[in-house]
């Protein structure tokens, strides 16, 4: 992974350092409310219901075990002993003290780490696929892209008071697991003529009240001018979207105002100045980058012979067998397997881990996987490496820990914000839903019969669970003061993306289980052999899953 | 007589009359200073900017970021001559606005001054382009 030099060593010192100034200004009144608002946002500090919220940036979904640890250090020192994984891929501390801000940020420095751009109108944490490096299905690792953008746009003078937030995801593989037709911009390496790698880019995509699939602005483009590029997107953005209503503020509004054919064009114009300018890309910097992202010192095993034992070791334990089924995959080295670890066991908050678990993580990522973690947009954690033959020693350790619920993939393995327990902008609770909807469908069995299932919970209408595309998407609404909440069905954030449609009118929270039980129902009613879901409900439409939940008397 | 930081210090500044783009664009004499606010794109001057002395960009608010890109525009066309900023951006904001080519800052609040000056240092790096430094970090890393 990449390790920073002296220079972004000092650029992370000294945000830290004018990060302490500017809180010490707040606290003595010298700095007003209205002005500490986006510097403490750009600095990943959000004041939530109950206390402050600090979002750590975790690039591109990468650590190391030295940075869980420290998490972990930090999560205990400085709040209640746990963290939380956020769909950007990022930590998010929910009971830090104002005061204490800056000295979490000098600690954070001190492992390279950050809370820079978590927050705030401006380019936040560029995410890209959790199994970058190791998947099958990959045409180039993202994570050296991911890591130039990075660099790019972190305190990039030009682009800090724009709009509006503006997300960025990359994606390097056949499967698209970065969901980048729902980001501001998506980035996509494809393979070009003569074999040459390049890049397809999207604009325009975004979740949040206006849910939109990205644009394609430009079909085709060199590696070099990948920076630049991006400038040029973000420059007509900045001079061209609009201020006076945060709800039309993000580059989807003005892509769909302009019309995708004249926002390229502006793209173009400008770019036609900044192109092989000094930001373009040279080849020692792309090597430099790509550097950091080379293989670790993978052991030479037999597949069939590491598949085999697998085989034996599941058969005589059948629970373990089961886990490797459902948590684990295929890795594009023959003898290792990728891990997911879930954090969406019944009883939980989805994405919540404590600070022992951090701990046990870190020892168990530096003993199997080359000391690498990985956050994952589903609030998960993956350890990329594990060779086939350790796995049962990893099992039995995650089981004593509690982080071996096998269903990764399936229902009960839902994105989750924190909701109205936590965040001052959600109209509705989405925690106790998804502890509802948890304990409600625990009977694995069942789990496994329903098939590959997304369902996902926003409490408002920001949409950081992501409900759109979900193929089964919950958002918390306020009516009259009441929590209710909506249910769309359809959605999808791979590469056939889509976005859900509502099913009708909203439902309380202590009816939601019964809901998703009479959807999943009218599914397995209606489904043909082996159709997923998703399957089953772009065949049939809505209206059956409509009858079925709003019927009368039943 | 108002006073400004230009160039890095505090300067008593006898004000230069500026135009708004409105009056500039009617002027027969475009050697004039000139002042744009958000909304304001400076792609009008770009014809002229050997002999405008003064671009002054004001700022309303200082969440608006339009005139972080108006002066980057305007410097990576060859604009050489006094960019300002004025109104009401805050002092945090000085590295970026530096970064961005501005060399002249106005605050609304003229008494914020003495505080200010001392916040363009808060970065001594950056991985960005900028007209004060027009290589970015990875070239300069790489030894040019």
């Amino acid at each position: 992974m990449y390790v920073y030099d002296e220079y972004d060593q000092k650029i992370v010192d000294e945000r830290v350092a004018q990060f302490r100034d500017q809180t010490e200004r707040y606290l003595a009144g010298s700095l007003s409310d209205t002005e500490f608002l986006p510097l403490r946002l750009q600095n990943g500090l959000y004041v939530q219901r109950l206390a402050p919220m600090l979002r750590i940036a975790v690039p591109y979904g990468l650590l190391n075990s030295t940075q869980l640890r420290k998490l972990a250090q930090i999560s205990r020192d400085f709040d209640k002993g746990y963290a939380h994984i956020s769909t950007r891929q990022n930590v998010q501390l929910n009971w830090p003290r104002l005061e204490e801000v800056p000295d979490i940020l000098a600690e954070l420095a001190g492992v390279q780490m950050h809370a820079i751009q978590t927050s705030g109108n401006c380019i936040r944490n560029t995410t890209t696929d959790q199994y970058a490096g190791v998947a099958p299905d990959e045409l180039e690792d993202p994570r050296p892209w991911c890591e130039l953008i990075r660099q790019w746009s972190t305190l990039h003078p030009e682009f800090a008071f724009l709009p509006r937030k503006f997300k960025i995801a990359v994606c390097g593989s056949a499967q698209d697991r970065a969901a980048i037709h729902a980001h501001d911009i998506g980035v996509e390496l494809l393979r070009g003529e003569n074999d040459e790698m390049g890049f397809r880019i999207l604009a325009g995509g975004g979740l949040g009240r206006t849910p939109v699939i990205g644009s394609v602005v430009c079909e085709w483009l060199e590696k070099k001018h990948l920076l630049t590029y991006l400038e040029a997107i973000l420059r007509v953005y900045n001079q061209n979207g609009r201020r006076d209503n945060k709800y039309k503020a993000r580059i989807k509004i003005l892509v769909k105002a302009m019309g995708v054919d004249a926002f390229r064009d502006a793209v173009e114009q400008e770019w036609a100045r900044l192109k092989d300018g000094p930001t373009t890309l040279t080849t020692q910097e792309i090597a430099r980058a790509r550097s950091f992202f080379t293989s670790p010192p993978y052991r030479q095993f037999d597949a069939a012979e590491s598949r085999s034992v697998l085989e034996e070791q599941a058969a005589a334990e059948p629970i373990f067998g089961n886990w490797v089924r459902r948590n684990t995959r295929e890795h594009r080295v023959a003898g290792y397997r990728i891990v997911d670890i879930s954090l969406k066991a019944t009883g939980f908050a989805p994405g919540d881990i404590t600070d022992r678990q951090l701990e046990l993580l870190a020892d168990l990522a530096d003993r199997y996987a080359f000391g690498e973690i990985r956050t994952t947009h589903q609030q998960n954690l993956v350890l990329a490496d594990v060779a086939s033959e350790e796995l049962y020693d990893l099992w039995q350790e995650l089981q004593r820990a509690g982080l071996a619920t096998p269903n990764i993939g399936y229902l009960t393995d839902m994105i989750c914000c924190p909701g109205g327990d936590y965040c001052s902008l959600a109209n509705a609770k989405s925690i106790p839903v998804a502890e509802a909807i948890q304990a409600r469908f625990e009977d694995l069995d069942y789990l496994y019969d329903l098939g590959p299932l997304e369902l996902n919970i926003s409490g408002c209408m920001n949409a950081c669970g992501h409900h759109h595309i979900g193929h089964i998407g919950i958002l918390g609404v306020d009516k009259k003061g009441q929590e209710f909440y909506q249910v769309c069905l359809g959605g999808s954030q791979s590469r056939d993306a889509s976005i859900g449609k509502i099913l009708g009118p909203s439902f309380r929270q202590e009816e939601m289980p019964e809901v998703i039980q009479k959807i999943l129902s009218t599914y397995v009613d209606l489904r043909q052999e082996d159709e997923t879901f998703l399957a089953t409900y772009r065949r049939v439409g809505i209206d059956p899953f409509k009858e079925r939940v709003y019927a009368q008397g039943d | 007589m108002p006073r400004v930081i230009k160039n890095g210090r505090i300067v008593e500044d006898a004000g230069s009359e500026t135009l708004t783009l409105d009056q500039w664009l009617a002027a027969e004499d475009k050697a004039q200073a000139v002042c744009l606010e958000p909304g304001e794109a400076p792609l009008p001057l770009f014809g002229h900017l050997e002999v405008i002395p003064l671009v002054a960009i004001n700022f309303p608010t200082f969440m608006d970021g339009r005139g972080f890109s108006y002066a980057r525009e305007l410097r990576e066309r060859g604009y050489q001559g006094e960019l300002r900023a004025t109104g009401e951006f805050i002092r945090d904001q000085l590295t970026y606005l530096a970064r961005c080519g501005f060399d002249a800052f106005e605050p609304a609040d003229e008494s914020q001054l003495e505080d200010a000056l001392p916040r363009l240092q808060d970065f001594s790096e950056a991985y960005q382009a900028s007209p004060d430094r027009p290589l970015p970090l990875f070239r300069r890393r790489a030894g040019g």
